[in-house]
């Protein structure tokens, strides 16, 4: 029967054809059709509610740039910028966390931006605050331009700290033991401290005390071992083990911000957004109960986490100057105060902090005096899996199934085996062309 | 020979597109596992490593990789029976000859198949809330102590799997229901005329007239319930302390939350051959026992 097959080699050539229209079609509508003059922007989470309302009086200070905000969540934000990258269609600007920079850094996907610093009026290096400027920079090269800084420290009950015969909060591990071990009642279920055990950032938070950094040889190596890690380990494991802190994860935490109000917990290590958390949930008349404090040093003396976010260019951006001049907008001293009010962030240079309400607001005072004393994480790619690992080994020993020894013995292992990929590029330079 | 060309002409836009959509990743997807693909690759090509097997040989040397294997085993052995006897209860009870508004019950107890998961966990999640939870207060009117089903690590899990139960077996049930009217009414007519009750009635004959029936929706839910992904993705993202960690949640972690896709193409080649050895020895089972 040749007569039907020739019919269906027709037929089939005709919709072979047409497959190809659509699909020509389709790659034509994925390709940028945006005009000249259209920047992309992208924002995670909250950030971009609040910079659509900045974002009016920069057009119109430059009508020939329209900008296109685009907000991810932050669960998925990550997944989707490297997504971008590998399809080739990442935004000409993004909002990107400091500890995923050296992330994009090493896929050689964002614009080193030394020179528009160098050369820019607004911008000016000095007025950052330092370790929050040199999360920056990779390799002595800067890649973004912080846009709002993040610190965790201690939100505390000044008036159950006051009963219990403490008038001002702790400058040093020793006293704050003294503290959480005066304020925990177990038996009434109250504690000194909440730490979730699924969170990294406060164990993360008192290591980058210590003078010793957590990964060794050019981030070759977990340092997990160090003497310092191991104290900061042992402060974190004891706190538990001598029930100043429940061992819960954030998820049976449920509401912390009510809890903390009720005097379940007597301090709370978190964030600058939890200020206003606690403004909206807790009566108006209580503000005065619960004041902020520089995270104590292992032998006084505030420092913490470097955290936050920066402004980044995209290599592939075909629109360089505009999104300069987005970056330059929005660091400007006066912009940063507005989104602060807006939002809470906090600005991350330091003449932005010299007026509007944050010059008055008692609650952020102890934020700008840590912000002088952070320290930024391990700048290496793998730096967010490695801290998920220390968390849950972490954790088993917070369980009592490890001791500290094996557990900073277990953190290098895992350390070393998610580092095995870098320390063969670091070692092999001949098949690189960059810095990873 | 004409003949067999028009049929592989008929056959061949399907075969193009399983060769383009299936086929052709799945072979992608197996080289890609047996080299070091991730971020580093992604930057540049010339960072690739070809690693053979150690994708494979690292992961069974990783505690996690276990312990995820573990929880996929226990929500398939719980899950699995537990999901098939409600279904099977549910299509027994709707096939009753005493049971009025019979569609509007096969319907209402459909309805969870055709929801979203994303939606039905926001309920879900409500009704077991330790402290304002449906469950717990529930629970709390005889006397039993508020849990905490999604935050204690004993209970996230059984949480997990009453929350898939309810979530899978409206679709069983159809499939059952079809099953029972099958069933000649003339059996049943000369096991009453014998004297048989209602418990041995379903032991010998809806049982065994629903052999085959058991066999497949056993093997589909099988192979159904070791991809579980979407429940602890919503409900717990896989914790707490990863006690809902399933296999496919290792995979999803590994390739698209740290971009690891040579070891995240190492557990899904994995997890496949399990799931093809367990439906196979099922299989097996079950053309034994139909057998004899």
């Amino acid at each position: 029967m040749p007569e039907p097959s020739r019919r269906v080699n027709a037929t089939m050539s005709r919709a072979a054809s047409r497959l190809l229209t659509i699909v020509a079609l389709m790659l034509a509508g994925c390709s940028s059709s945006q005009d000249a003059h259209t920047l992309t922007f992208w924002t995670i989470g909250r950030e971009g509610e609040a910079v659509v309302k900045l974002l009016p009086e920069f057009e119109r200070e430059y009508p020939g740039i329209q900008v296109k905000v685009q907000q991810m969540p932050l669960t998925a934000a990550h997944q989707k910028l490297l997504t971008a990258f590998a399809g080739n269609s990442t935004p000409d600007v993004t909002q990107l966390g400091n500890t995923w920079l050296p992330e994009f850094v090493a896929l050689r996907a964002l614009e080193p931006l030394q020179q528009r610093v160098a050369a820019s009026t607004v911008v000016k290096p000095a007025d950052y605050f330092d370790h929050i400027w040199s999360t920056n920079l990779i390799d002595g090269s800067l890649y973004g331009v912080p846009w709002y800084v993040d610190t965790r420290l201690l939100f505390y009950r000044r008036d159950l700290l006051k009963a219990a015969g403490f008038d001002a909060p702790p400058r040093d591990w020793a006293q704050w033991r003294t503290m959480l071990a005066a304020l925990s009642h177990p038996d009434r279920g109250s504690y000194g401290i909440l730490l979730p055990t699924n969170e990294y950032e406060q164990l993360m938070s008192l290591a980058l005390q210590q003078p010793e950094s957590m990964l060794r040889d050019g981030g070759r190596y977990g340092n997990f071992r160090s003497a310092g890690f191991k104290r900061a380990l042992a402060f974190y494991v004891d706190t538990f083990r001598l029930h100043q802190a429940p061992a819960i994860t954030a998820v049976e935490a449920g509401n912390p911000w009510e809890e903390f109000g009720r005097g379940v917990y007597a301090f709370y290590f978190s964030g600058p957004w939890n200020i206003g958390e606690f403004r909206q949930r807790l009566p108006a008349d209580r503000e005065n109960e619960w004041a902020t404090a520089a995270l104590p040093g292992p032998d006084g003396g505030a420092s913490g986490a470097a955290g936050g976010s920066s402004l980044v260019i995209f290599r592939r951006s075909t629109h360089k100057d505009e999104a300069w001049a987005l970056i330059e907008y929005l660091s400007r001293p006066d912009v940063q105060q507005r989104f602060y009010d807006l939002l809470g962030d906090m600005p991350a240079r330091r003449s932005a902090w010299d007026g509007g309400s944050l010059r008055t607001d008692p609650k952020v005072q102890a934020f700008r005096e840590q912000l002088e004393h952070v320290k930024a994480t391990p700048p290496v790619p793998e730096w967010e899996q490695i801290a998920n690992e220390m968390q849950l080994v972490a954790a088993q020993a917070v369980a009592g199934e490890l001791t500290i020894d094996e557990a900073a013995a277990e953190i290098d292992r895992r350390a070393d085996r998610i580092l095995e990929k870098r320390r063969w590029i670091l070692d092999h330079p001949h098949a690189t062309t960059g810095s990873p | 020979m004409n003949r067999q060309r028009a049929a592989w002409w008929f056959l061949a836009p399907a075969l193009v597109v399983l060769g383009i959509f299936f086929l052709l990743p799945v072979v992608a997807a197996l080289g890609l596992s047996l080299t070091d693909y991730d971020l580093y690759a992604l930057a540049d090509i010339r960072h690739l490593r070809f690693v053979a097997l150690d994708n494979y040989w690292d992961l069974l040397h990783q505690h996690k990789f276990w312990s995820a294997l573990g929880h996929t085993f226990y929500f398939v052995l719980v899950g699995v029976p537990l999901s098939i006897m409600v279904s099977l209860g549910a299509a027994l009870l709707l096939n009753s000859p005493l049971v009025r508004f019979k569609t509007v019950f096969r319907t209402a107890l459909f309805a969870p198949v055709v929801t979203t998961v994303v939606a039905v966990a926001v309920v879900w999640r409500y009704i077991f809330n330790t402290k304002y939870g449906l469950l717990n207060y529930v629970l709390g009117e005889v006397g039993i102590h508020p849990i905490d089903w999604l935050g204690d690590p004993h209970w996230a899990m059984p949480s997990i799997i009453v929350f898939a139960v309810w979530k899978n077996f409206g679709y069983n049930m159809i499939i059952f229901l079809a099953g029972l009217q099958a069933i000649p009414k003339d059996l049943y007519e000369a096991a009453r005329i014998d004297g048989a009750s209602a418990l041995q009635q379903f032991r010998h004959i809806t049982l065994p007239m629903l052999g085959p029936t058991l066999l497949m929706v056993g093997i589909l839910t099988v192979s159904g319930y070791f991809q579980l992904f979407a429940e602890p993705y919503v409900m717990t993202e896989g914790g707490p302390l990863q006690s809902t960690t399933s296999v496919l949640y290792l995979m999803y972690d590994e390739g698209f939350k740290w971009w690891n896709f040579g070891a995240a193409s190492a557990v899904a080649f994995l997890l496949f051959v399990i799931m093809f050895v367990v439906t196979a020895v099922m299989l097996r089972l079950g053309r034994r026992g139909g057998m004899a």
